[in-house]
């Protein structure tokens, strides 16, 4: 490990995250090249986001900016988004139709598949000037990322050394994404998010079964979720990928009981009702009992279901102490006017204004004012104890132990 | 312009101008009465509303939802101390009929910090239907079309 100086790891293991990991540029700067840029699959887009030929949209991978296309083909495919010839950005549009990619600088033009079509100029004029006979088309395309596709969600990584994208997801974290996944992924619409804080603040966040009903009042109050109701993690072997689910019609304990184990917990507001609470109340969709689901592939994609609320997140880096979240909240095509008046409805709980999400943005923002100082202080998790394995049990910090199992052999810590 | 047309345009200068006021003074429960009993109300970005996507960070069909909102900020959500200053300028009447007016505005909000912090928070247009109510003028319709699709932290008050 070349960072330094050089982090030494907690005896704990994962119970312990040495504070330097959200601030150090050195170690930020390493995530980039060992983690987004290594063996790891990365969301993309939609492929709906993507119907006709000659349809692209640009995204990152880390920092790294990338293109999206669908092929001449009918396929997805993907490249760095920097020109071969002296790294200039090839596309400059979010998203947009083109028969073919032609760099604003010199004019290099590839195809939609990132190969090399022409220079201009390569034979220069009237025998003075152009590329040397030695130059070759082919030698100069955009760098290319290996794509694949898990139903609907395309995914992309540059390491040759990922395994195959079903394997890297896995047939139970798999099946979790297909439960919410059901149907024809319409997209409600799109926003995103910046954080001042570590991508990995905001992650950890994400597989943090513990904080949902203490921070989110709303979570509690309402009964939506409470760490009472059934409910439980399935976690990834290696710790990479997570899904917390609640079954909240089912409170272990009871409702009263429930009530007293919360009581003094600020998150319970015994006095705060809606005027109109029915959007709370959940269409079956799903065919299960589960009412919410949080689940995350490793590195930085999370697929969140509330209810009836269905969005994907994607975590981008955009510095230590800074990172988007882009939202693309999603319906489906088979959606009667019931089902998406109450997806409207209920992405008011998610989202940057989300009255639970919104303390999601707050608490990260938090977290990254107290690290000054920190630099030889590490987090403690243990709830739960000390593995990162499923359990029927939220009351645990596992899958965030998880994480971190993934995240240290990657960085050499 | 005639006198009425005049007067008009006063009263919906007066309705934007108590509007902007009433979220910048921290007098949040008033601010569903500016809108009607069965309004619509969101926060969008420009690209989702020119897309046409229904979507709103922010999303009310109806007045009783944005008192929720309200009472949620007040009782229930954690963030920080914060304040806005809109300035709400270029008011236009964009349509006029026996119901009511079509009209837009642009907005920009400052977000002051309790640290003292202040950020460009929003920039956008009002997209709004404005119907008569005794008097005065209610919102039927807003729909806050923010230019960035980029929000910084969280949106926590209106706009
Ligand atoms: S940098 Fe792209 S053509 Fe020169
Ligand atoms: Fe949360």
């Amino acid at each position: 490990m070349s960072v330094e100086p050089a982090l030494q790891w907690p005896a704990e293991g994962n119970a312990r995250v040495p504070y330097r990991v959200f601030s150090d540029p050195e170690i930020y700067h390493e995530e980039l090249a060992r983690i987004f840029l290594g063996p790891t699959w990365q969301f993309l887009t939609l492929a709906g986001e993507l119907p006709t030929p000659g349809d692209y949209l640009t995204t990152f991978i880390g920092e790294t900016p990338v293109i999206v296309t669908r092929g001449k083909d009918g396929a997805v495919h993907a490249m760095v988004n920097r020109c071969a010839h002296r790294g200039n950005l090839v596309c400059l549009k979010r998203r947009g139709h083109a028969d073919n990619l032609t760099c604003v600088y010199h004019a290099w033009r590839y195809d939609l598949e990132g190969n090399l079509d022409s220079v201009a100029f390569r034979r220069g004029i009237a025998g003075k000037g152009g590329m040397p006979a030695s130059f070759e088309l082919k030698d100069h395309g955009l760098q290319k990322l290996a794509v694949d596709q898990f139903g609907d969600l395309v995914f992309g990584t540059l390491s040759p050394d990922a395994p195959p994208l079903g394997d890297y997801i896995g047939n139970q974290i798999g099946s979790r994404i297909h439960r919410v996944l059901h149907g024809k992924p319409k997209v409600l619409g799109t926003t995103s998010q910046i954080l001042h804080n570590n991508w990995k603040l905001y992650f950890e966040n994400v597989r943090d079964t513990y904080h949902a009903t203490l921070l989110h009042s709303f979570f509690t109050t309402f009964r939506m979720s409470r760490l009472t109701s059934e409910g439980g993690v399935d976690i990834a072997e290696h710790g990479m990928h997570h899904a917390s689910y609640t079954r909240n019609k089912i409170d272990r304990v009871g409702a009263a009981a429930s009530d007293q184990l919360y009581a003094g917990i600020p998150s319970l507001r015994e006095n705060f009702r809606l005027a109109e609470p029915g959007f709370l109340s959940m269409i079956e969709e799903f065919g299960d009992d589960t009412t919410t689901q949080i689940l995350s592939l490793f590195p930085n994609f999370v697929l969140q279901q509330i209810q009836n609320s269905i969005a994907l997140r994607l975590v981008l880096p955009k510095g230590p102490d800074k990172t988007e979240l882009q939202w693309i909240y999603l319906g489906f095509e088979e959606d009667d006017p019931a089902m998406s008046a109450l997806r409207l409805a209920q992405a008011n709980l998610v989202g940057p204004a989300g009255y639970v999400s919104m303390e999601d943005g707050a608490v990260g923002n938090f977290s990254q004012r107290a690290l000054p100082g920190a630099d030889n202080q590490a987090s403690v998790l243990e709830m739960g104890g000390f593995d990162h394995v499923s359990e029927e049990n939220r009351t645990t910090e596992a899958s965030i132990r998880g994480f971190w199992q993934a995240y240290r052999p990657l960085m050499g810590f | 312009m005639d006198i009425e047309t005049v007067v008009q345009r006063l009263q919906l200068e007066r309705l934007y101008a108590d509007y902007a006021h009433c979220l910048d003074a921290d007098q949040l429960e008033h601010w569903p009465d500016f809108f009607t009993e069965d309004c619509f109300y969101r926060v969008t970005s420009a690209e989702n509303f020119e897309a046409g996507l229904p979507l709103g960070l922010i999303y009310a069909t109806s007045r009783s939802m944005l008192k929720d909102r309200v009472s949620a900020l007040r009782e229930a959500n954690i963030y920080e101390p914060q304040r806005y200053r809109h300035l709400v300028s270029s008011l236009r009447v964009v349509g006029e009929d026996p119901g009511g007016l079509d009209a837009e505005a642009n907005v920009l909000v400052v977000r002051t910090m309790q640290d003292g912090e202040m950020t460009i928070f929003a920039t956008g247009r009002y997209v709004d239907r404005v119907v008569p109510d005794g008097a005065n003028w209610k919102f039927a319709r807003k729909e806050v079309v923010l230019d960035s699709r980029q929000i910084d932290t969280l949106l926590a008050i209106p706009i």
